[in-house]
C-alpha cells in the first residue's frame, strides 16, 4: 500500500464538477500523502484547476467528498466549507495561475496580510491594538520575523519594502509562495508555479519546494506542466484527461504508462509504441 | 525640444472655427433665447444675440489660443526641469510638515478669527471629518459608497430626538448617535456587501435616497420636511453658554460674547475630526486596516488567505458610518435645527468628491481637499449662482488633470528597512 | 376596474419615457463600464431645448402643430446629441484609461455644471407650456370615471416602439452596431482588430443622448412643465430601471423602464403618493440583493 493511501492529508472521493452541460471533473478519487509532494498533471482542459478550486473552496462540487485530515488529527469536509474557512480552519494555502498579489502594497505587507487571523486574535480583534497594548506589538514582531524567514527562503529579503507589483514575474511568484507559507499551512496548493519561469528559475523552484517538504510539515499539492519540475520533485503523480483520472502512481510508474503518453501525444493507446519510436531517435 | 516652426495658423483657425460652430450649436438656443414668464403667465422668448456672440467668440478665441500653445510645444515642456533637484528634495522634506502645519493652524485659528471665519472653520472641519470617515470605506477598503449621507442623517436625527426627549447632555448622546449609525451601517451593509463594486454603489445610493425620503414623509417621527427645531445647544460640560449668572462667561470671569459658544463648538469638531484621524491611522497599522487595503487590492486573494472578507467589509462600513454619525450629531447641535434638505444625494457626492480629490487613503490629502473645496466654495459666496457652476467645472477639471487626486502616494504601514512611498498609479482602487 | 386600466395606461406612458432614458445609461455602462451620472441632466437639457425650439418656431410663424413637433424632435435630438458628444469628449474621454472613480466624479461634476448652467441661462423658475396636443380617446367607462387614452400617450408609446425597433436594427444589423457590441465584449480586443473605439464610444453617447432627447420632448408634451431639476429625479429612476432590467442589456432597459413606471404609478394610485419613490428604490435594492444582474442581465462569473 502506498504512503498516500495509508496516511493521506487529502482524500477526494468521487469528486464531480458540472458547469451546466459541461462535465469538468468526472468521478475523481485520489489521495495526497502527508508531507509528500503530489502533482496533478494532464493536458489542457483536463480539469486540474477545477479540482483545485473545489479543494480550496472557490467552487462548490456537484458531487463527491473532499476530506482533509490534519497531522494533529482534526478532520474537515471541504466540499461544505466556504473558501476563506478552508484557508483559515483547514489551513490550506494556495497560489493562483495568474499571480494574485496585493500589487500596491509592499512585499512585507503582503506577507503580513497572510498572518491576518493570528494577528487579529493577538490584537484582541482590534480593540487591544487600538489602545497600544504590548501584546499586539509582540505578535506583530513575531509575524515580521516569520515574514523575514520566508523572504530569506525565497531570496527576496532585499525587496521587502518594494511594492509587490514592481517585482519581475518570477519574483512575484516567489512572493506568492512565501505569502502562502507564512500562513503555516498544512496543505499548500500551487497552481502552475513554474509557468513563465526560465530553466534556472524552475531549478530554484524545485529547490524551494524540496526545502519546504524537508523543513516544514506542509504537504504540497501542485498543478504543473513543466515536466522537469514534476518529475524532479514529486513523490506522487495523478494524471487527468477530460476530467477523468487516467493514471495514479509514482513518477516512474506514470512516466512509462501508455495511457499517459497517449494522452500527451494526442494519439490512441495502441499507437503509442510507434509514436515513441518516432520521438526517440 | 520645442519646435517653434510648427505653428500652423490655418489649421488653428480651422480648429477654432469648428469649436465655435459646436459652441453655437450648444449655446444657440439655451443662451441665445431666454424664456421668461410674461405678464399673462405665458412663456415668451427674449433674444440675447449679444450674449451668444460673446460666448461663441470666447470659445473661438480660447480654442485658438490653446491650439497655438499646443502647436508651439508649450504643453510638452517639462516644467519639473526648471526646478533643481535640490529644491525638489527640499519641497519633499517640507511636505512632511504639511500635516502638522495644518494642525497648528487649525488649533490656533480661533484666537484671531471673527465669527465669519469661525463658522467657516467649523464647516470645513465638519467636512474634513466626513471625508475622513468616508475615506475608511472608499479610500482604504475600496468600497464604493454613494450613500454616506444616510449615516450623517441617522446621527443627526438620533441626536436631535434623543436630546429633545431625554434631555441627556451632548457628551452622552454623541456616542449613542454614533453607535446607532454604526448599527445602521451593519444593517444596511450586511445584505449588500457581497455585491460587486458598481452594484454596491447603486445600492448605497438607493439606501441614501430611501432614508431621506422616509425622513421627509414620516412627519410624526421626524418632523417631515420641516425637520426638528429647538435642538438643545451645547454647554461647556454642564455650564451653559448664556449671558449672566451661572453662564460660561460668568463662571470664568470673562466678558460675555456669543463667540464663546462658537469657539467651543470649533474645538469640539476639531477634537472629533482628530479622533477620526487618530483612529484611522491606528487602524491602518493593525491587521484590520491592512486587511482593508488588501481587500481593495484583490478580494479573492484575501479570501484565499483565510480572511473573512464580509466581516472585513462590514467593519469598514460600520466604522465609517459611526464617524458619519458623530459628525451628524455635531451638526445637529451646532445648527440647533435639522431638516431633510441637508441630507440629499448632493452631500454624498460632495463628500465622495472630497475623498477622491484628496487622493484616496491619504489623510492629509482628504483634509486639504475639504479645505480647498468647502473653503473655496464659501469664498465665492458673492457669485451665488455662478459658484455652483464653477464648482462643477472645477470638479471635472481636477479629475481630468489629476485623476488620482491631489496626494498621489501611499505610505506603507510597516517596513523592514526603509519606508518607500508607493506612487498612486500602482495602488488599486477597488475592483471586485 | 376602470381606475386600474387608467393607471395601466399612465404607467406605460411614463415607463416608456423612463425606458428611453434608461437606454442611455445601459448602453454607456455596457460599453465602458461607467455610470454616466450626467445623463439625467442631458435629458433635462433636451427638454429645455425642445421648449425653446418650439417657442421659436411659433414665433417665426409656424403654427401647424404636427410639423412643429416633428421639427422640434429633430432639433432636440440633434442638439442634445451634440451635448452628449461634448460631455464625453471633454469630461470622460481623458479619463478613459484611468481608475474607475475618476469618471464617476467627473460625471457628478458634469451633472452639477449642466444643472447650474440651465439655471443661470434660463432662470430657476419652472417653465410651463400649454398642452399642445390636447384630447384623446375615451376607451370605456361610466359617467363618473372614464378611461382616457390621450393622443400624447399614444404618441409616446408609438414613438418609443418605433425607436426601439430602429435601435435594435441598428445594433444587430449595422456596422456601427457590430462595433458597439464588440467594444462591449472586450474593448482592447476590439481596438486590436481595427474597430475605432473612440468613435464607437462617442457614438454610443450620442445615440444615448438622442434617445434621451426623445424622452425630453415627450416629457414636455406629457407634463407641460419643466424645470432644471427634472433631470436628477428622472435620472435616478431611469437608472434604477436600467439596473432592474439588467444593466448592459438593451431590452432590459426598456423592461426596467416599464416596470418602474408600473411600480411608481400603481403605488401612488393604490397606496400612497408620498412614498412612491421609496417603493421604486426599495424594489431596486431588493432586486440587487437577490438578483444583482437584474432581470435580463448576464450573470458574470469571475475567473479564479
Amino acid at each position: 500500500m502506498k504512503l498516500w493511501e495509508r496516511d493521506p492529508i487529502l482524500d477526494l472521493q468521487h469528486l464531480t464538477m458540472r458547469f451546466g452541460g459541461l462535465l469538468a471533473v468526472d468521478d475523481l478519487s485520489m489521495q495526497a500523502g502527508r508531507r509528500e509532494i503530489t502533482a496533478v498533471i494532464g493536458p489542457n482542459g483536463a480539469g486540474k484547476t477545477t479540482v483545485f478550486n473545489c479543494v480550496t473552496g472557490f467552487y462548490r462540487p456537484s458531487e463527491g467528498m473532499i476530506r482533509l485530515r490534519h497531522t494533529a488529527g482534526a478532520e474537515f469536509l471541504l466540499e461544505r466549507l466556504p473558501d476563506f474557512r478552508i484557508a483559515k480552519l483547514g489551513r490550506v494555502a494556495r497560489t493562483f495561475q495568474n499571480v494574485r498579489l496585493f500589487a500596491g502594497m509592499t512585499v512585507l505587507e503582503n506577507l503580513l496580510v497572510s498572518q491576518h487571523n493570528e494577528l487579529m486574535r493577538a490584537s484582541g480583534y482590534t480593540l487591544l491594538g487600538l489602545f497600544g497594548l504590548p501584546v499586539y506589538a509582540r505578535a506583530e514582531h513575531a509575524a515580521v520575523e516569520r515574514a523575514k524567514h520566508w523572504l530569506d527562503r525565497v531570496g527576496l529579503t532585499s525587496r521587502a519594502d518594494d511594492p509587490a507589483g514592481d517585482l519581475p514575474y518570477g519574483g512575484q511568484r516567489r512572493v506568492e509562495i512565501a505569502r502562502a507559507m507564512c500562513m503555516e499551512p498544512e496543505l499548500l496548493c500551487l497552481d502552475e508555479p513554474a509557468a513563465g519561469l526560465n530553466p534556472r528559475e524552475s531549478e530554484e523552484l524545485n529547490g524551494l519546494l524540496l526545502r519546504i517538504r524537508e523543513e516544514t510539515r506542509t504537504s504540497i499539492l501542485l498543478i504543473e506542466h513543466d515536466m522537469h519540475v514534476v518529475m524532479g520533485i514529486s513523490d506522487h503523480i495523478v494524471v487527468l484527461e477530460y476530467g477523468r483520472k487516467i493514471a495514479d502512481g509514482t513518477p516512474e510508474e506514470v512516466r512509462n504508462d501508455d495511457r499517459v503518453i497517449a494522452a500527451y501525444l494526442g494519439v490512441d493507446e495502441d499507437a503509442v509504441e510507434d509514436a515513441r519510436a518516432e520521438v526517440q531517435p | 525640444m520645442a519646435d517653434r516652426s510648427r505653428i500652423d495658423l490655418a489649421a488653428a483657425l480651422k480648429d477654432s472655427g469648428v469649436a465655435a460652430a459646436i459652441a453655437l450649436g450648444l449655446f444657440g438656443l439655451l443662451v441665445g433665447l431666454r424664456t421668461e414668464a410674461s405678464s399673462t403667465s405665458e412663456l415668451e422668448l427674449l433674444p440675447r444675440p449679444m450674449l451668444l456672440a460673446i460666448v461663441v467668440a470666447a470659445v473661438f478665441a480660447g480654442r485658438f489660443l490653446i491650439m497655438l500653445l499646443y502647436q508651439s510645444g508649450a504643453f510638452e515642456i517639462d516644467t519639473s526641469r526648471f526646478i533643481s533637484s535640490d529644491t525638489k528634495a527640499r519641497i519633499a522634506r517640507l511636505s512632511r510638515f504639511a500635516g502638522p502645519a495644518l494642525l497648528l493652524f487649525a488649533l490656533t485659528m480661533p484666537f484671531s478669527a471673527d465669527r465669519y471665519y469661525l463658522d467657516l472653520g467649523i464647516l470645513v472641519l465638519t467636512y474634513v471629518m466626513l471625508g475622513w470617515g468616508l475615506n475608511i470605506v472608499v479610500g482604504l477598503a475600496g468600497l464604493l459608497d454613494l450613500g454616506y449621507v444616510a449615516f450623517y442623517a441617522v446621527g443627526a436625527y438620533s441626536y436631535a430626538l434623543m436630546a429633545q426627549y431625554s434631555g441627556l447632555s451632548f457628551w452622552v448622546c454623541l456616542p449613542v448617535a454614533g453607535i446607532l449609525a454604526a448599527f445602521w451601517g451593519v444593517l444596511l451593509g450586511f445584505p449588500v456587501l457581497r455585491l460587486r463594486g458598481d452594484y454596491l454603489a447603486i445600492v448605497t445610493l438607493a439606501f441614501g435616497e430611501i432614508i431621506r425620503l422616509v425622513i421627509i414623509n414620516w412627519s410624526s417621527f421626524t418632523g417631515g420636511p420641516n425637520g426638528i427645531t429647538g435642538i438643545p445647544r451645547p454647554s461647556f460640560f454642564g455650564i451653559p453658554f448664556i449671558e449672566g449668572e451661572g453662564g460660561f462667561a460668568d463662571t470664568f470671569g470673562l466678558e460675555f460674547t456669543p463667540l464663546h459658544r462658537i469657539i467651543f463648538l470649533y474645538y469640539v469638531i476639531l477634537a472629533l475630526a482628530l479622533l477620526t484621524n487618530f483612529v484611522t491611522l491606528r487602524l491602518r497599522r493593525l491587521p484590520i486596516g491592512r486587511a482593508w487595503e488588501a481587500l481593495r487590492e484583490d478580494e479573492i486573494a484575501c479570501r484565499s488567505l483565510g480572511i473573512n472578507t464580509t466581516h472585513t467589509k462590514l467593519t469598514a462600513f460600520a466604522i465609517g458610518a459611526m464617524f458619519g454619525g458623530f459628525a451628524g450629531a455635531f451638526f445637529a447641535t451646532r445648527q440647533g435645527f435639522i431638516s431633510p434638505e441637508s441630507f440629499s444625494f448632493s452631500e454624498s457626492a460632495l463628500i465622495l468628491a472630497i475623498v477622491v480629490l484628496g487622493g484616496m487613503g491619504s489623510q492629509v490629502g482628504v483634509a486639504f481637499a475639504a479645505f480647498v473645496m468647502i473653503g473655496g466654495f464659501e469664498l465665492f459666496r458673492e457669485f451665488a449662482q455662478a459658484r455652483m457652476l464653477l464648482f462643477g467645472i472645477a470638479m471635472v477639471a481636477i479629475m481630468v488633470w489629476r485623476p488620482r487626486g491631489l496626494v498621489a502616494t501611499r505610505d506603507p504601514s510597516v517596513f523592514l528597512t526603509e519606508k518607500k512611498t508607493i506612487p498612486a498609479e500602482k495602488v488599486a482602487e477597488g475592483r471586485t | 376596474m376602470e381606475y386600474f386600466f387608467q393607471q395601466l395606461i399612465n404607467a406605460i406612458a411614463l415607463g416608456s419615457i423612463y425606458g428611453l432614458i434608461a437606454l442611455g445609461y445601459t448602453m454607456v455602462y455596457g460599453i465602458i463600464g461607467m455610470i454616466n451620472f450626467a445623463h439625467g441632466d442631458i435629458f433635462m437639457v433636451s427638454a429645455f431645448i425642445a421648449l425653446i425650439a418650439f417657442l421659436a418656431l411659433v414665433a417665426i410663424g409656424l403654427t401647424a402643430v404636427p410639423l412643429a413637433l416633428f421639427l422640434v424632435l429633430l432639433i432636440a435630438m440633434a442638439l442634445t446629441a451634440l451635448y452628449g458628444w461634448t460631455v464625453e469628449r471633454f469630461a470622460y474621454r481623458p479619463l478613459r484609461g484611468s481608475f474607475r472613480l475618476a469618471p464617476l466624479i467627473s460625471a457628478i461634476g458634469m451633472s452639477i455644471v449642466l444643472q447650474n448652467y440651465v439655471q443661470i441661462v434660463q432662470g430657476a423658475r419652472v417653465k410651463p407650456l400649454p398642452p399642445l396636443v390636447p384630447g384623446g380617446f375615451t376607451l370605456m367607462g361610466h359617467d363618473d370615471f372614464a378611461v382616457q387614452l390621450s393622443y400624447v400617450q399614444i404618441m409616446i408609446v408609438v414613438t418609443t416602439v418605433v425607436l426601439m425597433l430602429m435601435f435594435s436594427w441598428l445594433v444587430a444589423k449595422t456596422r456601427l452596431g457590430r462595433d458597439m457590441r464588440a467594444c462591449e465584449q472586450d474593448l482592447k480586443m476590439a481596438s486590436l482588430v481595427g474597430v475605432d473605439t473612440d468613435r464607437t464610444i462617442a457614438f454610443t453617447f450620442v445615440i444615448g443622448a438622442a434617445l434621451a432627447a426623445v424622452a425630453g420632448v415627450m416629457f414636455l408634451l406629457y407634463y407641460g412643465v419643466i424645470d432644471f431639476y427634472i433631470g436628477f429625479q428622472a435620472g435616478i429612476k431611469a437608472f434604477t430601471a436600467a439596473v432592474l432590467g439588467g444593466i448592459g442589456s438593451l431590452p432590459g432597459a426598456m423592461l426596467g423602464g416599464l416596470l418602474i413606471g408600473l411600480i411608481e404609478t400603481f403605488w401612488s394610485a393604490y397606496f400612497s403618493v408620498e412614498y412612491k419613490d421609496v417603493a421604486a428604490f426599495s424594489v431596486l435594492v431588493l432586486v440587487l440583493i437577490f438578483l444583482p444582474t437584474g432581470i435580463l442581465g448576464r450573470p458574470e462569473v469571475e475567473k479564479v
